[in-house]
């Protein structure tokens, strides 16, 4: 399990993308992991073949966990159904197949409450993924259905481990079994009689639906049995475990690492109608925005002074292998990513507007890969259109500097000994005193502004 | 691993004895079976031992094997232990574990300690025997029950001795053992009698024994309470709970091995002890059961223990502070949700 940023602990499988015997190439995606920030795709890197899945999906582990085993290329590697000398057909219908889902906890924890057997609902988001909107789907389309004659198990499913146990072992729906426990809790008891009596079976004992993967077909169901309550324990809202990981980092961040902070205001309103000239021409959809100044200007300016440009790990400065900024983006439930824009100083302000549309577009869908989170060497926040005019910024571990941008807005400016109205930007650097002193850090400030006045340097 | 005690076991020469004069008879044995074993402590000679265990051996083996001692268990368990690392094989007896505080430097900074500081070189093979427990209106400074103290020392081995064949069988194994023992006895056990074989057997120290086997709760016990929680199970069974008690006999090393194999079966479990609930025995006992049986759990592990108080004097509040069958039978009742 790769760390995907400093905050990270722990990751789970959300979904495979390869299989036993596929063989792979560096830089391949094979895998769906969700962390406390988001669903992050996870690159392989090296050539090989897979031979064997350490982690199945929906399995939650701690980053270093071994999460497949990688052959040479030309290997021949038993897939699971020649391991137990099988034909690699579908089961049977008949044949009990536990399922993974592929879904977030807000999900699921919906799916809980408004009593949807997620099984059974169609994954209409990206790669198949349920999300909230088929749960709500589902459920309004249950509503004309009366209520099950046995009560929901109390809050949230309260039910004994060793019920649970059972109700996994049975392919039960824990849901469907009405607790005589305390506070309603469902007792082994309560499953042994919902056995006997015949309550529905959950789906996960059903023909397996087309998603389910050959390798996951033939998971033994004792694994999934662990597996369950795992999944079914406290869900962890999402947000509020983005809240976590940012405050842990941000901790991290203010204990550490002793900031400076330099801070500029410039005049760019020649720079705002050399844009305005540049966007003339354009229909919208290729216009470029001011935001792309703001890192192209950075990563131009990071050339020369490359001790703001890495990271500070184990007691030392490491620069970073190329200038890659990482560009902070808020989400709508909350929290932030800031993914990396690898290589900005090499890109035009064209690709760099591409790249950024990209990057933001699947920050807030899910998709981000793995490298684009831990690759910044620097990362750069504009707050401008939050209407703030001046931003002094944290550094995010184990990067030192951060670059904020305020609003522009137009001041009165002294230009040429007479007063003018300008449109002006404030430019404010953090920077890890570590790694750095004010005097280099101010060169790389002047340097960004230098850029910013001569657009056509850009 | 399991050793249930084979009191039904087909002998056909048995013998009627309190538990006092097991005891005894399992000093004489070892006195008899190894020149080098001697007893030391207050009282033990000519009184005959404040509990009448020792009874009748200072006329028996003289007064260089059954030692009187000043009142000091430091003084008492520090010879001990130096005899044990010249190769004797003292038996000390601290008459009450109220008392073995005085002795807790001795034991945990030279016995337990001492095979590790010398690297290897000197083993403590040094037997101590206390009493513990409530149950005869002694009050607070002599009523108490001190295992878990012991139970928490790395390098001593620690045995609660509270049947027949556990007091007949323990002492010579613990004699044996290179390390410290500790064995704890129950003064208001002393005069409960006993059908037993003539011939003891051997007891495996480091095991917990299931004295009575059921199929659905676990009750995890030691000491003198066993019999208070056995009395709970028969008062259980006739209500149609079916409770196997545990005696967890070892109180270190834990024979968890035991306890989980049977939470397994029946996936419920009280643990009840003497010794104040907080940070004791049914506190290690409830928090491995939860680290390694938690997937067999149909029911919160609950836990009994003394009140956290001192033990009173009087007679009803003694009875109130400590296990009964009534609170045992209540406990049961709500663990198995048939309050």
């Amino acid at each position: 399990m790769p760390s995907l940023g400093s905050g990270m602990d722990v990751g789970r499988i959300l979904e495979w993308y390869v299989q036993p015997g596929d063989e792979v190439e560096r830089g391949q995606i094979v895998a769906l992991v969700e962390t406390d920030k988001a669903n992050i795709d996870v690159e392989i890197f090296t050539d090989g073949v897979i031979a064997e899945l350490l982690v199945e999906a929906g399995v939650k582990v701690p980053v270093g966990t071994p999460l497949a085993r990688l052959a040479d290329l030309g290997t021949e590697v038993a897939t699971p159904a020649a391991k137990e000398g099988q034909p690699a057909v579908e089961p049977a219908a008949e044949v009990p197949a536990p399922t993974s889902l592929v879904t977030s906890p807000i999900v699921r924890r919906l799916a809980e409450r408004t009593g949807v057997d997620l099984h059974a609902v169609h994954g209409t988001g990206r790669g198949g993924v349920i999300t909230r909107h088929d749960v709500e789907e589902a459920a309004a389309a249950q509503r004309p259905t009366p209520p099950a004659p046995a009560a929901p198990a109390g809050d949230g499913h309260r039910a004994s481990p060793y019920a649970r146990r059972l109700a996994a072992e049975r392919g039960l729906d824990l849901s469907e079994v009405a607790g005589s426990g305390p506070g309603g809790a469902v007792l082994a008891e309560d499953v042994e009689a919902a056995a006997t009596t015949g309550v529905r079976p959950s789906p996960a004992a059903g023909p397996p639906p087309a998603r389910t993967a050959p390798g996951e077909v033939a998971a033994p169901p004792a694994a999934a049995a662990t597996t369950a309550p795992a999944d079914t324990g406290p869900a962890t809202d999402r947000g509020q475990a983005m809240r976590q990981a940012i405050a842990r980092a941000m901790e991290r961040s203010n204990r550490e690492i002793p900031h400076y902070h330099l801070g500029e205001t410039i005049d760019i309103e020649s720079t705002l109608g050399w844009l305005a000239e540049v966007n003339a021409d354009r229909p919208p959809a290729e216009r470029l925005l001011s935001a792309v100044l703001f890192i192209k200007a950075t990563a131009l300016a990071l050339r020369r002074s490359s001790d703001l440009n890495g990271y500070w790990v184990d007691g030392a400065f490491h620069p970073g292998d190329g200038i890659h900024v990482g560009v902070a983006i808020n989400l709508r439930r909350g929290g932030l990513l800031a993914p990396a824009i690898r290589n900005a100083d090499e890109r035009s302000l064209d690709e760099l507007m591409a790249a950024l549309k990209d990057l933001v577009e699947r920050t807030r869908a899910g998709g981000l890969r793995g490298s684009e989170l831990t690759d910044p060497t620097i990362t750069v926040s504009n707050l401008g259109d939050s209407g703030v005019d001046t931003i002094q910024g944290v550094i995010t571990p184990p990067q030192v500097a951060f670059v904020g941008v305020g609003r522009i807005t137009p001041r009165p400016w002294a230009v040429d000994g007479m007063l003018a109205v300008r449109r002006t930007v404030y430019l404010g650097l953090s920077a890890d005193h570590r790694a750095s002193d004010g005097h280099r850090g101010a060169r790389v400030l002047t340097a960004i502004a230098d850029h910013l006045r001569r657009p056509e340097t850009l | 691993m399991t050793a249930t005690d084979a009191t039904t076991r087909p002998t056909p020469e048995t013998v009627r004895m309190t538990l006092r004069e097991a005891h005894k008879q399992s000093l004489r044995a070892a006195l008899d079976h190894d020149e080098r074993v001697f007893l030391m402590g207050e009282d033990i000679g000519a009184y005959g031992g404040c509990f009448a265990v020792t009874m009748g051996l200072l006329d028996e083996y003289g007064p260089e094997r059954i030692r009187d001692t000043p009142l000091s268990e430091i003084a008492i368990v520090g010879t001990a232990i130096g005899a044990a690392m010249n190769g004797m094989r003292p038996i000390a007896e601290i008459m009450t574990c109220n008392f073995s505080l005085l002795a807790m430097d001795q034991i945990i900074n030279n016995a337990a300690t001492l095979l590790h500081m010398s690297g290897g070189q000197f083993n403590v093979p040094v037997v101590i025997r206390t009493t513990a427990g409530a149950g005869r209106q002694l009050a607070a400074q002599h009523s108490h029950s001190f295992e878990p103290y012991f139970a928490h020392v790395p390098g001593i081995r620690v045995v609660s001795l509270a049947t027949h064949a556990d007091a007949r069988g323990v002492l010579a194994p613990a004699l044996e053992d290179p390390d410290p023992v500790i064995l704890f006895e129950y003064p208001r056990l002393m005069t409960m009698e006993a059908e037993v074989p003539v011939d003891p057997d051997i007891v495996d120290l480091s095991s917990a024994a299931i004295r009575r086997p059921g199929s659905d709760v676990t009750v995890v016990t030691y000491g003198a309470t066993q019999h208070t929680v056995l009395d709970a199970a028969e008062a259980l069974a006739a209500d149609g709970i079916d409770a196997e008690v545990i005696d967890l006999r070892s109180l270190r090393p834990l024979d968890d091995a035991t306890v989980f194999a049977s939470v397994a079966r029946t996936h419920r479990a009280v643990v009840v002890e003497e010794a104040w609930r907080t940070v004791g025995l049914g506190a290690e006992v409830a928090a491995r059961i939860a680290e390694e049986a938690f997937y067999d759990l149909d029911a919160p592990v609950a836990r009994i223990g003394c009140a956290e108080v001192p033990l009173p004097y009087a007679k009803h509040l003694e009875d109130a502070a400590i296990p009964q069958v009534e609170s045992i039978v209540a406990e049961v009742r709500r663990v198995m949700h048939r309050g």
